[in-house]
């Protein structure tokens, strides 16, 4: 399997600020990947990049195996974009945006109208075709992004934060479709803020910060990379004092909600042992109690502040 | 195809794009008839012109303001919705964007220049040689479309009104030292050698040759000067944006 994205050392900068800071990763074809990162780590940056909006400083990057600097309209021929803020013609129709990129992309005329009609009706949007993309909601306007990136049937999506402010409903109805046309082949970037998201979706994730690449993994290995940050939660049926566990070398912090305590371990099986002995010991009985695993939301504040206190 | 012939195609479908969402509105189009023709009335009003006198001023003026009157706030517009952006992420080249800009002035500038030069038709003024002033026509509504999409390029705004009041900046010193209201060999050496700064300067002077038989230049040098402020206008805003293209993104 070749790789639909590949990254060498890509560096971009502004002025004194450095946005992107020597990069390097690979997309493999047929893959969802995420890209996270929070404000102002270097995503868009990155994503502005390897579409050929910008031109990088320092390093090299492919796309469905053209360089985007070199080759940038046969890069481009291959991707669909769907950017952070909708960019569609408020002033022209639905149609009429999905026809007018359909022919920048110089597709023959029959196969571009088969093509705007299947994915109008498959998004749903058939019915307001001809209506002004100004009437539109944010749902509606981002199903019609979506639409305009898929009109050349790419090889390569990028997607940056596309589901950021819909309702339920509409991101639910996205993200199925990213895994559908994923399932048809489609390689997918995916920039997100989401956690949910992106362990929902993605097969491997890059968590970006300060423009460096913190990490690059499955969400499953991200998370085991940090054990430390595994807890056990338990609930007495009485009140409890932290400090009785505190103390204790295989438990690395405690945190107190009420009768609900969470403890943090690299050891989880020792701890339950504890519990379920000082239970005993003190007459009281367990509730309930649950090992929980690092969410990617604590893998990744973990990476961005871990970062943050070392470039401090 | 060639990748030349494919970026002018979607220079094509750019011009399409740009005249459906800019061009075609009422507000627009009675600016291009009404301002030049308003601007007429103002000077020969009180004066003794005749209307041989005053027609090719009024076609040169026509030209001139409806080819440049949206060319400069096209891609500041643009700039701010993030459809630029949306181009750009296509197979478009900068260069395809600019030129299709230049197209939509260009259609738009010279359907409307048609009126006036009808109406002189209409009154029986017969220019000497029809087809030249229609090549002039098309050639000076060209350059003065480049004209207003060199006027968008710097600086790298994203505000359509700062684009459109430095373009006004622009065009107005224009008309009033291109011989629209007196004539070339009517302006002292100084107001002769500003003139020929002036793309409108050489279509005022083709059209005024055409219709009364009396120009300052040679006709030939006319086509000339304008066909060289074409290509030097189309070469520079084409420079121009994609060296501020990083700027307007960022």
């Amino acid at each position: 399997m070749g790789y639909a994205i590949a990254v060498q050392e890509l560096t971009k900068r502004y002025g004194d600020v450095t946005a992107v800071d020597h990069i390097s990763f690979e997309v493999k074809e047929g893959e969802v990947f995420g890209f996270l990162g929070p404000n102002g780590a270097g995503k868009t940056t990155t994503i502005r990049i390897l579409t050929g909006l910008i031109k990088p400083d320092e390093g090299r990057a492919f796309v469905a195996g053209y360089d985007v600097f070199k080759n940038p309209v046969e890069a481009k021929q291959r991707i669909g974009v769907v950017p952070e803020i909708s960019n569609a013609y408020v002033d022209l129709t639905a149609w009429e945006n999905l026809i007018l990129i359909g022919k920048l992309y110089d597709m023959p005329s029959q196969r571009l109208k088969e093509n705007a009609i299947n994915l109008l009706r498959e998004f749903g949007l058939y019915g307001v075709k001809d209506k002004l993309v100004r009437t539109f909601s944010k749902g509606m306007k981002q199903k019609l992004l979506l639409c305009m990136a898929l009109v050349n049937d790419p090889e390569v999506l990028f997607l940056d934060e596309p589901t950021s402010g819909l309702d339920v409903e509409s991101a639910r109805f996205l993200r199925e479709k990213i895994v559908q046309y994923n399932k048809d082949g489609k390689t997918i970037f995916l920039s997100t803020h989401n956690m949910e998201e992106a362990n929902q979706l993605c097969h491997r994730i890059a968590i970006i910060n300060h423009g460096r690449i913190a990490a690059i993994d499955t969400p499953e290995n991200l998370r085991a990379q940090s054990m430390e940050l595994q807890y056990i939660e338990v609930v007495f049926n009485g009140i409890v004092d932290a400090r009785e566990f505190s103390e204790n070398p295989s438990i690395t912090k405690v945190v107190s909600v009420g009768n609900k305590m969470c403890i943090y371990t690299a050891d989880p099986c020792a701890v339950i042992e504890l519990l379920v002995e000082y239970a005993k010991r003190n007459n009281l009985r367990i509730l309930s109690l649950n090992t929980m695993m690092p969410s990617l939301e604590d893998v990744f504040l973990k990476l961005v502040r871990g970062k943050e206190v070392a470039t401090q | 195809m060639s990748g030349l012939a494919r970026q002018f195609k979607r220079s094509l479908v750019i011009a399409e794009k740009n005249i459906k969402i800019y061009y075609l509105k009422g507000p627009v189009i009675l600016f291009g008839l009404v301002f030049p023709l308003f601007l007429a009335l103002a000077y020969i009003i009180g004066r003794n012109i005749s209307l041989k006198e005053f027609l090719p001023g009024l076609i040169g003026m026509t030209a001139f303001f409806t080819a440049t009157s949206v060319g400069p706030s096209i891609v500041p517009w643009e700039t701010r919705s993030k459809t630029l952006e949306r181009l750009l992420c296509c197979p478009v080249a900068m260069s395809a964007i600019i030129v299709g800009d230049m197209f939509s002035s260009f259609i738009f500038g010279s359907i409307i220049s048609i009126i006036p030069l009808a109406l002189t038709l209409f009154l029986g003024i017969q220019p000497l040689n029809f087809m030249m002033l229609l090549l002039g026509l098309i050639i000076a509504n060209l350059c003065f479309a480049a004209l207003s999409v060199l006027l968008s390029a710097y600086p790298p705004t994203d505000v359509p009104a700062t684009s459109m009041m430095l373009s006004s900046l622009v065009k107005f010193p224009l008309v009033f030292i291109s011989g629209v209201f007196v004539p070339v060999e009517q302006l002292p050496p100084w107001g002769v050698t500003i003139a020929s700064i002036s793309p409108l300067t050489y279509f005022t002077d083709m059209v005024r040759q055409l219709f009364l038989n009396r120009g300052f230049y040679p006709l030939v040098l006319d086509f000339i000067a304008l066909v060289a402020f074409t290509t030097a206008f189309t070469f520079a805003a084409i420079k121009l944006h994609e060296k501020t293209l990083a700027k307007r993104l960022s």
